[in-house]
Protein backbone atom coordinates (compact mmCIF):
# COMPACT_ATOMS: atom_id res chain seq x y z
CA UNK A 1 0.00 0.00 0.00
CA UNK A 2 2.80 2.39 0.73
CA UNK A 3 4.78 1.29 -1.93
CA UNK A 4 2.10 2.06 -4.66
CA UNK A 5 1.51 5.34 -2.99
CA UNK A 6 4.83 6.61 -3.48
CA UNK A 7 4.93 4.97 -6.93
CA UNK A 8 2.16 7.01 -7.66
CA UNK A 9 4.09 10.30 -6.06
CA UNK A 10 6.77 9.67 -8.19
CA UNK A 11 4.08 9.60 -11.55
CA UNK A 12 2.44 12.57 -10.11
CA UNK A 13 5.41 14.36 -10.53
CA UNK A 14 7.64 12.57 -12.94
CA UNK A 15 8.10 15.59 -15.37
CA UNK A 16 9.71 17.21 -12.20
CA UNK A 17 12.18 14.55 -11.43
CA UNK A 18 12.76 14.58 -15.31
CA UNK A 19 13.81 18.03 -14.87
CA UNK A 20 15.75 17.74 -11.47
CA UNK A 21 17.99 15.06 -12.56
CA UNK A 22 19.06 17.00 -15.64
CA UNK A 23 19.65 19.77 -13.70
CA UNK A 24 22.03 17.37 -11.29
CA UNK A 25 23.68 15.70 -13.86
CA UNK A 26 25.82 18.57 -14.80
CA UNK A 27 27.72 18.14 -11.34
CA UNK A 28 27.31 14.55 -11.07
CA UNK A 29 29.59 14.19 -14.32
CA UNK A 30 31.94 16.99 -12.99
CA UNK A 31 32.57 14.81 -9.72
CA UNK A 32 32.45 11.33 -11.61
CA UNK A 33 35.15 12.93 -13.82
CA UNK A 34 37.07 15.02 -10.85
CA UNK A 35 37.84 11.52 -9.59
CA UNK A 36 39.00 9.84 -12.66
CA UNK A 37 42.84 8.98 -13.75
CA UNK A 38 43.61 11.05 -16.44
CA UNK A 39 43.64 8.32 -19.33
CA UNK A 40 39.89 7.84 -18.17
CA UNK A 41 38.64 11.65 -18.22
CA UNK A 42 40.27 11.13 -21.59
CA UNK A 43 38.36 8.19 -22.62
CA UNK A 44 34.62 8.05 -23.35
CA UNK A 45 33.98 6.14 -19.92
CA UNK A 46 31.54 7.40 -17.58
CA UNK A 47 32.41 5.52 -14.12
CA UNK A 48 36.00 6.14 -12.78
CA UNK A 49 37.75 2.87 -11.87
CA UNK A 50 39.62 3.16 -9.83
CA UNK A 51 38.36 6.94 -7.67
CA UNK A 52 41.31 8.68 -7.63
CA UNK A 53 40.31 11.04 -4.56
CA UNK A 54 43.96 12.21 -4.71
CA UNK A 55 43.07 14.53 -7.72
CA UNK A 56 41.89 16.87 -4.58
CA UNK A 57 45.05 17.24 -3.04
CA UNK A 58 47.00 17.39 -6.37
CA UNK A 59 45.05 19.97 -7.74
CA UNK A 60 46.93 22.21 -4.45
CA UNK A 61 50.46 21.27 -5.80
CA UNK A 62 49.51 22.09 -9.58
CA UNK A 63 48.04 25.67 -8.91
CA UNK A 64 48.02 28.41 -5.47
CA UNK A 65 44.78 27.33 -4.84
CA UNK A 66 44.53 28.73 -1.36
CA UNK A 67 46.29 32.18 -2.42
CA UNK A 68 43.88 33.06 -5.40
CA UNK A 69 40.75 31.70 -2.41
CA UNK A 70 42.56 34.20 0.22
CA UNK A 71 42.81 37.05 -2.81
CA UNK A 72 38.56 36.39 -3.64
CA UNK A 73 38.69 36.37 0.32
CA UNK A 74 40.01 39.50 0.80
CA UNK A 75 38.25 41.33 -2.20
CA UNK A 76 34.84 40.01 -0.89
CA UNK A 77 35.17 40.83 2.74
CA UNK A 78 37.00 44.29 2.02
CA UNK A 79 34.22 45.20 -0.49
CA UNK A 80 31.34 43.85 1.37
CA UNK A 81 32.16 46.11 4.60
CA UNK A 82 32.61 49.10 2.65
CA UNK A 83 29.22 48.49 0.70
CA UNK A 84 27.22 48.31 3.84
CA UNK A 85 28.98 51.09 5.54
CA UNK A 86 28.67 53.43 2.41
CA UNK A 87 25.24 51.73 1.54
CA UNK A 88 23.08 51.80 4.71
CA UNK A 89 23.33 55.80 5.21
CA UNK A 90 22.59 56.38 1.47
CA UNK A 91 19.22 53.93 1.44
CA UNK A 92 17.87 55.80 4.79
CA UNK A 93 17.99 59.09 3.61
CA UNK A 94 15.92 58.01 0.56
CA UNK A 95 13.38 56.09 2.48
CA UNK A 96 13.30 58.04 5.65
CA UNK A 97 14.26 61.65 5.37
CA UNK A 98 12.43 64.32 3.73
CA UNK A 99 13.93 66.74 1.01
CA UNK A 100 13.27 68.22 -2.00
CA UNK A 101 14.11 65.92 -5.55
CA UNK A 102 14.57 62.91 -3.48
CA UNK A 103 12.81 60.54 -5.71
CA UNK A 104 14.42 62.38 -8.94
CA UNK A 105 17.70 62.03 -7.21
CA UNK A 106 16.57 58.35 -6.81
CA UNK A 107 15.94 57.69 -10.86
CA UNK A 108 19.15 59.09 -11.05
CA UNK A 109 20.35 55.67 -8.98
CA UNK A 110 17.77 53.34 -10.90
CA UNK A 111 19.51 54.66 -14.11
CA UNK A 112 23.08 53.90 -13.08
CA UNK A 113 22.02 50.27 -11.77
CA UNK A 114 20.64 49.64 -15.55
CA UNK A 115 23.64 51.00 -17.64
CA UNK A 116 25.67 48.30 -18.71
CA UNK A 117 29.47 48.52 -16.90
CA UNK A 118 30.97 48.58 -20.21
CA UNK A 119 29.83 51.89 -20.61
CA UNK A 120 32.19 53.69 -18.31
CA UNK A 121 35.27 50.62 -18.44
CA UNK A 122 37.75 52.93 -20.20
CA UNK A 123 37.55 55.98 -18.58
CA UNK A 124 37.98 53.75 -14.96
CA UNK A 125 40.91 51.49 -16.06
CA UNK A 126 42.59 54.71 -17.86
CA UNK A 127 42.15 56.80 -13.71
CA UNK A 128 43.55 53.09 -12.19
CA UNK A 129 46.48 53.25 -14.49
CA UNK A 130 47.31 56.43 -13.70
CA UNK A 131 47.20 55.71 -10.03
CA UNK A 132 49.71 52.98 -10.46
CA UNK A 133 47.09 50.51 -9.00
CA UNK A 134 46.35 48.15 -12.00
CA UNK A 135 47.48 44.99 -10.98
CA UNK A 136 45.89 45.27 -7.18
CA UNK A 137 43.14 44.47 -5.62
CA UNK A 138 41.89 48.36 -4.91
CA UNK A 139 40.28 49.14 -8.06
CA UNK A 140 37.72 46.39 -7.53
CA UNK A 141 37.38 47.25 -3.75
CA UNK A 142 37.25 50.93 -3.55
CA UNK A 143 34.35 51.56 -5.28
CA UNK A 144 32.40 49.85 -3.12
CA UNK A 145 32.86 51.98 -0.43
CA UNK A 146 31.19 54.60 -2.08
CA UNK A 147 27.53 53.06 -1.95
CA UNK A 148 26.47 50.70 -4.38
CA UNK A 149 23.31 51.27 -6.71
CA UNK A 150 21.37 47.41 -6.34
CA UNK A 151 22.56 47.72 -2.61
CA UNK A 152 20.86 51.20 -2.36
CA UNK A 153 18.01 49.79 -4.02
CA UNK A 154 17.57 46.61 -1.98
CA UNK A 155 17.90 48.72 1.57
CA UNK A 156 15.69 51.34 0.65
CA UNK A 157 12.72 49.00 -0.32
CA UNK A 158 13.06 47.66 3.11
CA UNK A 159 13.59 50.85 4.91
CA UNK A 160 10.31 52.04 3.83
CA UNK A 161 8.33 49.34 5.14
CA UNK A 162 9.57 50.47 8.90
CA UNK A 163 6.53 51.68 10.60
CA UNK A 164 6.81 55.74 11.54
CA UNK A 165 5.93 55.54 14.78
CA UNK A 166 9.43 53.52 15.69
CA UNK A 167 11.17 56.73 14.57
CA UNK A 168 8.90 58.90 15.33
CA UNK A 169 9.27 57.46 19.47
CA UNK A 170 13.19 57.74 19.40
CA UNK A 171 12.62 61.42 17.24
CA UNK A 172 10.83 62.64 20.74
CA UNK A 173 13.41 60.63 23.07
CA UNK A 174 15.77 63.88 21.32
CA UNK A 175 17.81 61.17 19.16
CA UNK A 176 19.69 62.76 16.09
CA UNK A 177 19.16 60.97 12.14
CA UNK A 178 22.38 59.41 12.84
CA UNK A 179 21.56 57.63 16.26
CA UNK A 180 17.90 56.65 14.68
CA UNK A 181 19.66 54.78 12.30
CA UNK A 182 22.42 53.22 14.27
CA UNK A 183 20.02 51.78 16.89
CA UNK A 184 16.27 51.09 15.51
CA UNK A 185 16.79 50.96 11.61
CA UNK A 186 19.86 48.55 11.77
CA UNK A 187 18.11 46.13 14.62
CA UNK A 188 14.81 46.28 12.47
CA UNK A 189 16.54 45.72 9.33
CA UNK A 190 19.06 43.10 9.97
CA UNK A 191 17.80 40.50 7.48
CA UNK A 192 17.86 43.02 4.84
CA UNK A 193 21.49 43.68 5.23
CA UNK A 194 22.25 40.03 5.66
CA UNK A 195 20.74 39.86 2.03
CA UNK A 196 22.76 42.21 0.90
CA UNK A 197 25.78 41.21 2.30
CA UNK A 198 25.46 37.63 1.05
CA UNK A 199 24.60 39.43 -2.58
CA UNK A 200 27.79 40.88 -2.19
CA UNK A 201 29.67 38.00 -1.45
CA UNK A 202 28.23 36.04 -3.52
CA UNK A 203 28.76 38.43 -6.86
CA UNK A 204 32.55 39.28 -5.66
CA UNK A 205 33.43 35.25 -5.28
CA UNK A 206 32.05 35.02 -9.22
CA UNK A 207 33.16 37.83 -10.35
CA UNK A 208 35.20 38.08 -13.57
CA UNK A 209 35.05 40.28 -15.80
CA UNK A 210 36.79 43.02 -13.36
CA UNK A 211 39.60 40.87 -12.08
CA UNK A 212 40.15 40.39 -15.65
CA UNK A 213 40.31 43.70 -16.01
CA UNK A 214 42.89 44.59 -13.40
CA UNK A 215 44.56 41.66 -12.22
CA UNK A 216 45.13 39.13 -15.70
CA UNK A 217 49.08 40.62 -15.58
CA UNK A 218 49.63 40.16 -11.75
CA UNK A 219 49.34 36.50 -11.12
CA UNK A 220 50.06 36.96 -7.08
CA UNK A 221 47.02 38.80 -7.02
CA UNK A 222 44.92 36.14 -9.06
CA UNK A 223 41.28 35.46 -7.59
CA UNK A 224 39.55 32.13 -7.64
CA UNK A 225 37.57 32.84 -10.87
CA UNK A 226 40.66 33.76 -12.92
CA UNK A 227 43.08 31.56 -12.04
CA UNK A 228 40.47 29.25 -12.52
CA UNK A 229 40.10 30.77 -15.99
CA UNK A 230 43.74 30.91 -16.52
CA UNK A 231 43.79 26.73 -14.91
CA UNK A 232 44.37 24.98 -18.08
CA UNK A 233 46.15 26.81 -19.73
CA UNK A 234 49.54 26.81 -16.72
CA UNK A 235 50.45 23.94 -17.04
CA UNK A 236 48.58 21.99 -19.90
CA UNK A 237 46.66 19.89 -17.03
CA UNK A 238 44.31 17.46 -17.30
CA UNK A 239 40.72 17.78 -17.23
CA UNK A 240 39.93 15.18 -14.01
CA UNK A 241 42.37 18.09 -12.27
CA UNK A 242 39.89 21.13 -13.71
CA UNK A 243 37.11 19.76 -12.88
CA UNK A 244 38.58 19.39 -9.33
CA UNK A 245 38.93 22.30 -9.30
CA UNK A 246 36.10 23.78 -10.69
CA UNK A 247 34.25 21.98 -7.74
CA UNK A 248 36.40 23.29 -5.48
CA UNK A 249 35.90 26.60 -6.31
CA UNK A 250 32.10 25.90 -6.45
CA UNK A 251 32.00 24.57 -2.74
CA UNK A 252 32.12 27.99 -0.51
CA UNK A 253 29.06 29.29 -2.75
CA UNK A 254 27.31 26.40 -2.33
CA UNK A 255 28.12 25.83 1.33
CA UNK A 256 27.43 29.37 1.95
CA UNK A 257 23.81 29.19 0.21
CA UNK A 258 23.17 25.86 3.14
CA UNK A 259 24.50 28.01 6.08
CA UNK A 260 22.24 31.29 4.80
CA UNK A 261 19.12 29.58 4.11
CA UNK A 262 18.97 28.99 8.34
CA UNK A 263 20.28 32.59 8.97
CA UNK A 264 17.77 33.80 6.66
CA UNK A 265 14.35 32.11 7.91
CA UNK A 266 15.77 32.85 11.04
CA UNK A 267 16.24 36.75 10.64
CA UNK A 268 12.83 37.04 8.90
CA UNK A 269 10.90 35.70 11.94
CA UNK A 270 13.23 37.27 14.18
CA UNK A 271 12.18 41.01 13.44
CA UNK A 272 8.31 40.93 13.62
CA UNK A 273 7.86 43.66 11.59
CA UNK A 274 5.96 43.36 8.77
CA UNK A 275 5.82 45.60 5.94
CA UNK B 1 16.59 74.25 8.31
CA UNK B 2 19.80 74.08 8.09
CA UNK B 3 20.65 70.85 10.24
CA UNK B 4 18.40 68.75 8.37
CA UNK B 5 19.81 69.99 5.18
CA UNK B 6 23.24 68.76 6.67
CA UNK B 7 22.16 65.56 7.39
CA UNK B 8 20.77 64.84 4.28
CA UNK B 9 23.98 66.00 2.49
CA UNK B 10 25.82 64.21 5.35
CA UNK B 11 23.98 60.70 4.60
CA UNK B 12 23.68 60.91 1.03
CA UNK B 13 27.92 61.83 0.79
CA UNK B 14 29.31 58.52 -0.18
CA UNK B 15 26.71 58.21 -2.76
CA UNK B 16 27.56 61.63 -4.07
CA UNK B 17 31.33 60.89 -4.02
CA UNK B 18 30.94 57.07 -5.90
CA UNK B 19 28.38 58.67 -8.44
CA UNK B 20 30.98 61.40 -9.49
CA UNK B 21 34.15 60.02 -9.00
CA UNK B 22 33.00 56.15 -10.16
CA UNK B 23 29.90 57.47 -12.80
CA UNK B 24 29.77 60.70 -13.71
CA UNK B 25 33.10 61.40 -14.75
CA UNK B 26 33.86 58.32 -16.46
CA UNK B 27 30.91 58.84 -18.23
CA UNK B 28 32.09 62.07 -19.69
CA UNK B 29 35.47 61.26 -19.75
CA UNK B 30 34.31 57.56 -22.56
CA UNK B 31 32.16 60.46 -24.42
CA UNK B 32 35.22 62.49 -25.28
CA UNK B 33 37.49 59.80 -25.81
CA UNK B 34 35.42 58.28 -27.85
CA UNK B 35 36.16 61.56 -30.63
CA UNK B 36 39.63 60.87 -29.91
CA UNK B 37 42.90 57.99 -31.04
CA UNK B 38 44.10 56.85 -27.47
CA UNK B 39 46.53 54.05 -26.75
CA UNK B 40 46.84 54.97 -23.07
CA UNK B 41 50.78 55.38 -23.57
CA UNK B 42 50.61 58.83 -25.35
CA UNK B 43 47.93 61.49 -25.10
CA UNK B 44 44.58 61.59 -27.07
CA UNK B 45 44.63 62.64 -30.30
CA UNK B 46 41.31 64.34 -31.39
CA UNK B 47 40.06 62.96 -34.44
CA UNK B 48 36.47 64.11 -34.70
CA UNK B 49 34.43 61.62 -35.96
CA UNK B 50 36.77 59.12 -37.04
CA UNK B 51 35.91 56.72 -34.87
CA UNK B 52 32.00 56.22 -35.28
CA UNK B 53 33.06 55.97 -39.33
CA UNK B 54 35.16 53.36 -38.60
CA UNK B 55 32.22 51.83 -36.25
CA UNK B 56 29.33 52.17 -38.92
CA UNK B 57 31.13 52.03 -42.03
CA UNK B 58 34.28 50.01 -41.96
CA UNK B 59 34.35 47.78 -38.98
CA UNK B 60 33.81 44.22 -40.02
CA UNK B 61 33.66 42.52 -36.94
CA UNK B 62 31.27 44.78 -35.01
CA UNK B 63 28.22 43.68 -36.79
CA UNK B 64 28.56 39.98 -36.01
CA UNK B 65 29.11 40.92 -32.64
CA UNK B 66 25.64 42.97 -32.56
CA UNK B 67 24.12 40.35 -34.71
CA UNK B 68 25.42 37.32 -32.10
CA UNK B 69 24.26 40.04 -29.05
CA UNK B 70 20.73 40.81 -30.58
CA UNK B 71 20.62 36.51 -30.83
CA UNK B 72 20.70 36.44 -26.95
CA UNK B 73 18.16 39.06 -26.74
CA UNK B 74 15.91 37.01 -29.79
CA UNK B 75 16.66 33.20 -28.54
CA UNK B 76 18.82 32.95 -25.27
CA UNK B 77 16.32 35.56 -23.20
CA UNK B 78 12.85 34.27 -24.18
CA UNK B 79 13.64 30.77 -23.70
CA UNK B 80 14.92 31.19 -20.43
CA UNK B 81 12.26 33.04 -19.60
CA UNK B 82 9.78 30.48 -20.69
CA UNK B 83 11.77 27.60 -19.38
CA UNK B 84 11.82 29.48 -15.76
CA UNK B 85 8.11 29.78 -16.04
CA UNK B 86 7.38 26.18 -17.02
CA UNK B 87 9.87 25.01 -14.21
CA UNK B 88 8.05 27.60 -11.56
CA UNK B 89 4.58 26.29 -12.84
CA UNK B 90 5.46 22.43 -12.48
CA UNK B 91 6.90 23.56 -8.34
CA UNK B 92 3.88 25.16 -7.74
CA UNK B 93 2.37 22.11 -8.25
CA UNK B 94 4.64 19.84 -6.50
CA UNK B 95 3.04 18.47 -3.55
CA UNK B 96 5.94 16.20 -2.07
CA UNK B 97 9.69 17.59 -1.55
CA UNK B 98 8.65 21.06 -3.12
CA UNK B 99 11.68 22.38 -0.83
CA UNK B 100 14.21 19.68 -2.50
CA UNK B 101 12.91 20.73 -5.90
CA UNK B 102 13.10 24.24 -5.35
CA UNK B 103 17.02 23.52 -4.28
CA UNK B 104 17.97 21.77 -6.81
CA UNK B 105 16.40 24.41 -9.39
CA UNK B 106 17.83 27.38 -8.00
CA UNK B 107 21.31 26.20 -6.81
CA UNK B 108 23.18 26.35 -10.29
CA UNK B 109 22.40 30.25 -10.65
CA UNK B 110 24.77 30.81 -7.94
CA UNK B 111 27.79 29.15 -9.21
CA UNK B 112 30.53 30.86 -10.59
CA UNK B 113 30.15 31.35 -13.87
CA UNK B 114 33.62 30.89 -14.94
CA UNK B 115 33.41 27.19 -13.17
CA UNK B 116 29.62 26.80 -14.73
CA UNK B 117 31.52 27.43 -17.71
CA UNK B 118 34.60 24.92 -17.59
CA UNK B 119 32.50 21.73 -16.68
CA UNK B 120 29.70 22.65 -19.42
CA UNK B 121 32.87 22.93 -22.07
CA UNK B 122 33.86 19.61 -20.73
CA UNK B 123 30.39 18.28 -20.38
CA UNK B 124 30.11 18.98 -23.98
CA UNK B 125 33.85 18.27 -25.24
CA UNK B 126 33.23 16.39 -28.65
CA UNK B 127 35.16 13.49 -28.53
CA UNK B 128 35.07 12.60 -24.98
CA UNK B 129 32.58 14.37 -22.93
CA UNK B 130 29.87 12.67 -21.75
CA UNK B 131 26.92 14.23 -23.84
CA UNK B 132 28.09 13.46 -26.52
CA UNK B 133 29.24 9.80 -25.58
CA UNK B 134 25.59 9.13 -24.04
CA UNK B 135 23.83 10.56 -27.52
CA UNK B 136 26.64 8.20 -29.26
CA UNK B 137 25.44 4.84 -26.96
CA UNK B 138 21.81 5.83 -28.10
CA UNK B 139 23.19 5.80 -31.73
CA UNK B 140 23.00 9.65 -32.13
CA UNK B 141 26.03 11.71 -33.30
CA UNK B 142 26.65 14.46 -31.18
CA UNK B 143 27.88 17.91 -32.59
CA UNK B 144 30.63 19.41 -31.93
CA UNK B 145 29.17 21.94 -29.60
CA UNK B 146 31.60 24.84 -28.55
CA UNK B 147 33.80 23.71 -31.67
CA UNK B 148 31.65 24.46 -33.98
CA UNK B 149 30.50 28.21 -35.19
CA UNK B 150 26.41 26.35 -35.69
CA UNK B 151 26.45 24.72 -32.31
CA UNK B 152 28.53 27.35 -29.94
CA UNK B 153 25.34 29.78 -29.17
CA UNK B 154 23.06 26.79 -28.68
CA UNK B 155 26.04 25.55 -26.34
CA UNK B 156 25.66 28.76 -23.96
CA UNK B 157 21.88 28.53 -23.74
CA UNK B 158 22.12 25.28 -22.36
CA UNK B 159 24.41 27.02 -20.13
CA UNK B 160 22.19 30.11 -19.71
CA UNK B 161 18.84 27.45 -19.14
CA UNK B 162 20.59 25.63 -16.49
CA UNK B 163 21.11 29.00 -14.62
CA UNK B 164 17.37 30.02 -14.33
CA UNK B 165 17.15 30.04 -10.95
CA UNK B 166 16.33 33.41 -9.79
CA UNK B 167 14.11 34.38 -12.17
CA UNK B 168 12.20 30.57 -11.61
CA UNK B 169 11.91 31.93 -8.29
CA UNK B 170 10.61 35.31 -8.79
CA UNK B 171 7.85 33.39 -11.36
CA UNK B 172 7.54 30.94 -8.18
CA UNK B 173 6.47 33.40 -5.90
CA UNK B 174 4.27 35.47 -8.06
CA UNK B 175 2.19 32.54 -9.09
CA UNK B 176 1.90 31.13 -5.91
CA UNK B 177 0.85 34.72 -5.01
CA UNK B 178 -2.23 34.36 -7.59
CA UNK B 179 -5.35 34.43 -5.67
CA UNK B 180 -7.22 31.17 -5.51
CA UNK B 181 -10.97 32.78 -6.00
CA UNK B 182 -9.39 33.66 -9.10
CA UNK B 183 -8.57 30.28 -10.23
CA UNK B 184 -11.52 28.52 -8.22
CA UNK B 185 -13.93 30.29 -10.20
CA UNK B 186 -12.47 30.45 -13.37
CA UNK B 187 -12.81 26.41 -12.63
CA UNK B 188 -16.32 26.99 -11.90
CA UNK B 189 -16.66 28.59 -14.94
CA UNK B 190 -15.44 25.34 -17.15
CA UNK B 191 -12.04 26.49 -17.85
CA UNK B 192 -9.44 23.54 -17.93
CA UNK B 193 -5.90 24.18 -17.01
CA UNK B 194 -4.83 25.58 -20.14
CA UNK B 195 -7.37 28.65 -20.44
CA UNK B 196 -7.08 29.04 -16.58
CA UNK B 197 -3.07 29.46 -17.19
CA UNK B 198 -3.65 32.07 -20.43
CA UNK B 199 -6.31 34.05 -18.63
CA UNK B 200 -5.92 33.62 -14.87
CA UNK B 201 -2.53 32.90 -14.05
CA UNK B 202 -0.51 34.80 -17.03
CA UNK B 203 -2.26 38.24 -16.41
CA UNK B 204 -1.82 38.42 -12.77
CA UNK B 205 1.85 37.35 -13.47
CA UNK B 206 2.26 39.59 -16.64
CA UNK B 207 4.54 42.18 -14.41
CA UNK B 208 7.27 39.70 -12.79
CA UNK B 209 7.00 38.87 -16.92
CA UNK B 210 8.11 41.83 -17.95
CA UNK B 211 10.31 42.53 -15.00
CA UNK B 212 12.46 39.23 -16.21
CA UNK B 213 12.52 40.38 -19.23
CA UNK B 214 13.83 43.42 -18.78
CA UNK B 215 16.36 42.43 -16.49
CA UNK B 216 17.32 39.17 -19.08
CA UNK B 217 17.89 42.02 -22.44
CA UNK B 218 20.18 44.21 -19.92
CA UNK B 219 21.89 40.98 -18.77
CA UNK B 220 21.93 40.20 -22.65
CA UNK B 221 23.55 43.36 -23.68
CA UNK B 222 26.53 42.49 -21.02
CA UNK B 223 26.74 38.92 -21.63
CA UNK B 224 30.49 38.59 -21.06
CA UNK B 225 31.73 35.77 -18.84
CA UNK B 226 30.27 32.70 -20.26
CA UNK B 227 31.35 33.66 -23.53
CA UNK B 228 34.55 34.40 -23.10
CA UNK B 229 35.91 31.51 -20.90
CA UNK B 230 34.23 28.80 -23.70
CA UNK B 231 35.99 30.82 -26.64
CA UNK B 232 39.72 30.47 -24.97
CA UNK B 233 38.94 27.09 -23.14
CA UNK B 234 37.77 25.85 -26.10
CA UNK B 235 40.34 27.57 -28.59
CA UNK B 236 43.01 26.28 -26.11
CA UNK B 237 41.89 22.72 -27.22
CA UNK B 238 41.49 23.20 -30.46
CA UNK B 239 45.12 24.34 -31.06
CA UNK B 240 47.35 22.21 -28.81
CA UNK B 241 50.39 25.15 -29.29
CA UNK B 242 50.91 28.44 -29.80
CA UNK B 243 48.73 31.38 -31.84
CA UNK B 244 45.96 30.93 -29.10
CA UNK B 245 45.26 34.40 -28.38
CA UNK B 246 44.39 35.22 -31.93
CA UNK B 247 42.35 32.27 -32.55
CA UNK B 248 40.78 33.28 -28.83
CA UNK B 249 38.11 35.79 -29.88
CA UNK B 250 34.75 34.71 -30.90
CA UNK B 251 35.99 31.04 -31.10
CA UNK B 252 35.22 29.47 -33.27
CA UNK B 253 34.89 31.52 -36.14
CA UNK B 254 33.52 34.64 -34.50
CA UNK B 255 30.43 33.22 -33.25
CA UNK B 256 30.82 34.19 -30.03
CA UNK B 257 32.00 37.71 -30.72
CA UNK B 258 29.13 39.11 -28.49
CA UNK B 259 29.81 43.37 -28.09
CA UNK B 260 31.05 43.22 -25.24
CA UNK B 261 33.84 40.88 -25.82
CA UNK B 262 34.75 43.15 -28.77
CA UNK B 263 34.59 45.91 -26.88
CA UNK B 264 36.89 44.59 -24.75
CA UNK B 265 39.46 43.09 -27.15
CA UNK B 266 39.65 46.86 -28.85
CA UNK B 267 40.04 48.61 -25.34
CA UNK B 268 41.90 46.09 -23.19
CA UNK B 269 44.13 43.78 -25.67
CA UNK B 270 44.36 45.88 -29.02
CA UNK B 271 44.84 49.23 -26.81
CA UNK B 272 42.69 51.39 -28.82
CA UNK B 273 40.81 52.87 -26.32
CA UNK B 274 39.08 55.86 -28.35
CA UNK B 275 37.47 53.44 -30.19
CA UNK B 276 36.45 50.94 -27.70
CA UNK B 277 34.96 54.25 -26.00
CA UNK B 278 32.84 55.03 -29.12
CA UNK B 279 31.51 51.29 -29.11
CA UNK B 280 31.01 52.11 -25.17
CA UNK B 281 28.82 55.45 -26.31
CA UNK B 282 26.91 52.89 -28.81
CA UNK B 283 26.15 50.84 -26.24
CA UNK B 284 25.06 53.04 -23.98
CA UNK B 285 22.24 54.83 -26.36
CA UNK B 286 21.03 50.96 -27.37
CA UNK B 287 20.42 50.19 -23.44
CA UNK B 288 18.74 53.24 -22.81
CA UNK B 289 16.40 53.15 -25.50
CA UNK B 290 15.90 49.54 -25.36
CA UNK B 291 14.77 50.41 -21.89
CA UNK B 292 12.19 52.63 -22.60
CA UNK B 293 11.13 50.99 -25.12
CA UNK B 294 10.46 48.17 -23.16
CA UNK B 295 8.72 50.27 -20.15
CA UNK B 296 6.72 52.37 -22.81
CA UNK B 297 5.16 49.06 -24.30
CA UNK B 298 4.50 47.15 -21.23
CA UNK B 299 1.06 49.33 -20.84
CA UNK B 300 0.01 47.22 -23.46
CA UNK B 301 0.07 43.89 -22.33
CA UNK B 302 1.07 44.11 -18.65
CA UNK B 303 -2.10 44.09 -15.70
CA UNK B 304 -1.27 45.52 -12.56
CA UNK B 305 -3.61 44.20 -10.35
CA UNK B 306 -6.14 46.96 -8.95
CA UNK B 307 -4.40 49.25 -11.45
CA UNK B 308 -6.74 51.20 -13.25
CA UNK B 309 -6.47 50.37 -17.56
Amino acid sequence: MRRRRFLLAVADHSLLIAAAALFLAPVVFILLTALMTNEQALSARLWPDPFQWSNFTEVFHQAPLWRWALNSFIYSSLATLGLLLSSIPVAYAFSRLRWRGRDAVFLVVLVTLMLPPQVTVVPLYVMWAKLDLVGSLWPLIIPNWFGDAFAIFLLRQFFLTIPEEYLDAARVDGCGELRILSTVVLRLAKPAIAAVALFSVLYTWNDFFLPLLYLSDNPDNWVASIGLSQFRSLHQVQWNLVMAATLLVMLPVIVLFFLAQKAFVEGVTLTGVKG
Amino acid sequence: MWRRRGTVLLFLSPWIVGFSVFFGYPLVMSAYLSFTSYDLLSSPRWIGLGNYRYLFREDPEIWTAVRNTLWLVAVLVPLQVLFAFGVATMLARAKQGAGFFRTVFYLPALVPPVAATLGFVYLLNPATGPVNTILDKLGIDGPLWFNDPTWSKPSLTLLGLWGIGNIMVIFLAAILDVPRHLTESAQLDGAGPLRRLRWVTLPTVSPVILFSVVIGVIAAMQYFTQAYVAAAVAAGQASQAGSVSTLELGYPEGSTMFYPILLYYNGFRFFQMGYASAMAMLMLGVAFALTLLILVNSRRWVHYQGAAR
